[in-house]
């Protein structure tokens, strides 16, 4: 607490970009809204336009608060306890996504382990099954559900396996990384940073050609019943972060190039590789979760 | 836009105040986030309150008169749904930005941009929820806990736009909460030890990590909704292998911890006013920040009692019952603390003590009635009727509504560096007692007696106490404009000059600072012995 005690805690002027994010998110939730409302009972609109918009701003605020946010800390104005507080800020944020997975991980638990077995008849269910969804077996993965609909089974081998290995190396790579940047090694950090980021890439391609496997070849959709849903919105809102990732990660790359980080000033480094280290984490349970068991 | 180096000078003369509409747009003063968060969640007050009145009105006799059926679950929906999250938890997030930094000594919040960000994502929330009103098919229409089906089947679109505007509410306020707890984590002032930290900072730190663990859950939960009603998914929908009693689990999840996310820093905020009044230190510091902590662990194993009739093993209803139940101890530890605190002490009623009193009786009741709730057997005769309701405005209105006024009487003269109008003060307070205790105690009797919650008309046998009840609700919401007048002359400086103590009993950083709080307080911070 000491040095602290000296240290000026840097409180930033006036700022207009929080408003300015705060109008991009307005405008991305009028648009979204109004997006899905057009796009699925098909009507006229300009909710997709909003979205846009709302992007675009959002966007623009991103590139001016960040822009300000580096000449701050590239002039010295950082102190170590403003460090601290964007490092507990970012584990803080990690935290509440890791929450956000909870909520899919719980409907996934719930319906595998008990609405799919209830509606099977298990419990004291007999009748709900006898009278309500006569014939149902309770099976998961639930490849035929209560009212009919068919689908197949995602394998874990393949794709998903090599999609596990590439994320792992990845995660490692991003270590290799940080102790480049950490022992002033910048040619290895470009390099292992530039791996990582290809290694994000790879994972993503990956990801489309199964799902595009998936809903072409094996009728697995959104709309198949439980197992589909479970499925694509854990699969879809991890490959959302990873796409964050990466791009948190080329930003991360252009600022090493340009000579940015050292090791006692690398917050946004450090924030961007836990966000990667997370995600990796994340695909592990979901590796395990959706795809084997 | 400045450049860094400008900032820098910026910085050294900065006592003086931006001027005009941008001071409030790009602001990143906590004490002006402060009074933007507290004025925006006085206006939703009233707002949802204006609601209650057209609910109150259409019940006041038992009969279809004034508003259409649809109109009125609109209205039960909306008023819930901004008396929970534009009302009571921006009040309370509005007091942390004012009171933490002054109370641990910090020179503002950790993250001052993004505490502007999440203040001005709620008014457009707000205007996103409220204009959807007036949309073909009307808003938001299946209560404030959105049950599938009546969100995903029976809803109208408007839910699209429920959905994305909930989302950015919780973006707002999981970063109000990261703020809190970072600033409290990292800029406490020299000396200022855990143990040493005001309860009222103790109790929003543990309530700001309830809200970054529940708020994406709720966020997971819309997200079902949402693609539930639009996208083909069968989350809520038996047809396709889901079950709608997992939306009740999810929801719930994020529902319990979120209702002691607005009790305990009300706990706080009575446990601050309670020793200046009766001119004694707290009565059991440490036993009180270890009650808070278990109150918040609690929270998170006790969901399942929204749902004892909705489908679940009778051991699961037991395990919920007896955890309940549990949570009657820290919060009694509570009670008895603050009790103890007055005993034998030199006690005034000055208006927050008034508030402080008020709350320590009524939230007990609610508390009681809570506790009847939770046992399983009885609940099959209580759910979803007028009890419940009487029980969550007790514990909302005279339990989490009172502390704020509590403390914004207790801290006002602080902020404006005026003494308020006392006289329209005591007018507001007792009017408001006798009122809210008029609309809200023989809720209690109706339920018993089996009237359902949320519908529009009821059988004769209720007509005499809803009378009653809708007399109170309009003599309530009369009461709140005497505080809006209070609130107003305040503003404009009118009153009696404060001391810096303000009160005679008052202690810690917060009073050592003038009265006005400057603008900039604790850039060096001080030193805690």
């Amino acid at each position: 607490m000491s040095e602290q005690q000296y240290e000026k805690y840097y409180v930033p002027a006036q700022s207009p970009w929080p408003f300015v994010g705060a109008v991009a998110l307005f405008l991305i939730a009028v648009g979204a809204g109004n997006f899905v409302i057009e796009s699925t009972k098909g009507k006229d609109g300009y909710g997709g336009w909003i979205l846009v918009a709302g992007l675009a701003v959002l966007l623009f605020m991103l590139v001016g608060w960040f822009r300000d946010q580096i000449e701050e800390s590239m002039t010295g104005m950082h102190s170590s306890q403003l460090g601290r507080s964007y490092r507990q800020g970012m584990s803080w944020f990690i935290f509440s996504e890791v929450m956000f997975f909870a909520a899919f991980f719980g409907a996934l638990f719930y319906a595998r382990m008990i609405a799919v077995p209830w509606l099977g008849g298990s419990s004291n269910n007999a009748m709900t099954n006898e009278v309500l969804w006569p014939g149902f077996e309770a099976m998961w993965p639930l490849v035929k559900t209560p009212d009919g609909t068919t689908t197949e089974a995602m394998g874990w081998y393949g794709l998903p396996l090599i999609n596990t290995v590439i994320l792992l190396i990845s995660s490692v790579t991003a270590h290799f990384a940080h102790v480049a940047l950490e022992e002033g090694k910048r040619k290895q950090l470009t390099l292992f940073l530039g791996l990582t980021i290809l290694l994000g890439v790879g994972f993503l391609i990956l990801q489309v050609e199964e799902y595009v496997h998936a809903y072409r070849e094996m009728g697995l959709m959104l709309t198949s019943g439980v197992y589909g849903n479970t499925f694509f919105m854990l699969t879809g809102f991890h490959g959302l972060h990873v796409t964050l990732g990466t791009i948190l990660l080329i930003v991360m790359f252009f600022r090493v190039l340009k000579g940015h980080f050292n090791k006692d000033n690398q917050f946004a480094f450090q924030a961007a590789s836990w966000y990667w280290h997370f995600v990796d984490v994340v695909w592990v349970l979901l590796f395990f979760f959706v795809y084997i068991l | 836009m400045s450049t860094a180096a400008e900032h820098l000078h910026h910085d050294e003369h900065h006592d003086h105040k931006p001027s005009g509409i941008k001071r409030w747009l790009y602001t990143t003063n906590h004490k002006d986030i402060g009074t933007l968060y507290l004025w925006f969640a006085f206006i939703m007050f009233l707002i949802g309150g204006a609601m209650a009145m057209v609910i109150r009105a259409e019940l006041f006799q038992p009969g279809l008169q004034l508003v259409d059926p649809n109109f009125f679950n609109q209205m039960t929906t909306v008023h819930g749904l901004i008396m929970v999250f534009g009302a009571v938890m921006p009040a309370f997030t509005g007091l942390a930005n004012w009171m933490v930094p002054l109370m641990i000594g910090a020179p503002d919040m950790a993250l001052p941009r993004m505490n502007n960000w999440s203040f001005w994502i709620l008014p457009f929330a707000f205007l996103i929820l409220l204009s959807s009103l007036f949309l073909e098919g009307g808003g938001p229409n299946f209560g404030w806990t959105f049950y599938a089906p009546l969100s995903t089947t029976y809803s109208n679109d408007s839910t699209a736009l429920f959905v994305f505007s909930v989302h950015i509410m919780g973006a707002s306020s999981i970063m109000g909460a990261i703020n809190v707890i970072v600033t409290i984590f990292n800029m406490r002032a020299p000396g200022m030890t855990w143990m040493k930290m005001p309860l009222f900072v103790w109790t929003w730190l543990i309530t700001a990590f309830l809200l970054i663990a529940v708020m994406p859950v709720l966020a997971g939960a819309v997200t079902m909704v949402l693609t539930d009603k639009f996208f083909g998914t069968s989350f809520f929908n038996a047809a396709g292998g889901g079950d709608p009693v997992l939306f009740q689990h999810i929801f719930w999840f994020f529902g319990h911890p979120e209702v002691y996310i607005m009790i305990l820093p009300a706990f706080g905020i009575i446990s601050q006013i309670v020793p200046t009044f009766s001119r004694k230190p707290l009565f059991g510091y440490a036993s009180m920040v270890y009650a808070t902590a278990s109150i918040a662990l609690l929270s998170f194993i006790v969901w399942a009692h929204h749902m004892f009739t909705t489908g679940m093993p009778v051991a699961a209803e037991l395990f919920f019952m007896f955890a309940t139940m549990l949570i009657s101890v820290p919060t009694g530890v509570k009670v008895f603390n603050w009790v103890a605190t007055m005993w034998r002490g030199a006690i005034s009623f000055e208006i927050p003590m008034l508030f402080a009193l008020a709350f320590i009786v009524l939230f007990t009741i609610g508390g009681f009635s809570g506790l009847m709730l939770a046992i399983t057997p009885v609940d099959f005769q209580y759910h979803d009727t007028y009890f419940v309701v009487a029980h969550f405005h007790y514990v909302l209105v005279t339990g989490a509504v009172f502390s704020i006024m509590a403390a914004v009487y207790y801290w006002l003269p602080k902020w404006c560096g005026k003494m308020y109008d006392l006289t329209l003060a005591k007018w507001h307070f007792w009017c408001s007692l006798i009122s809210v205790n008029v609309l809200f105690f023989p809720m209690h009797f109706v339920g018993l007696a089996g009237m359902p919650r949320r519908i529009p008309d009821y059988s004769l046998q209720f007509a005499d106490f809803n009378k009653w009840v809708s007399i109170g609700g309009f003599a309530f919401g009369l009461s709140q404009l005497i505080f809006l007048a209070l609130l107003i002359k305040a503003c404009r400086k009118q009153g009696e000059a404060a001391t810096d103590q303000v009160w005679e009993g008052a202690e810690g950083l917060e009073w050592e600072i003038p009265s006005p709080a400057p603008y900039h307080t604790f850039e060096t911070p001080p030193v805690v012995k």
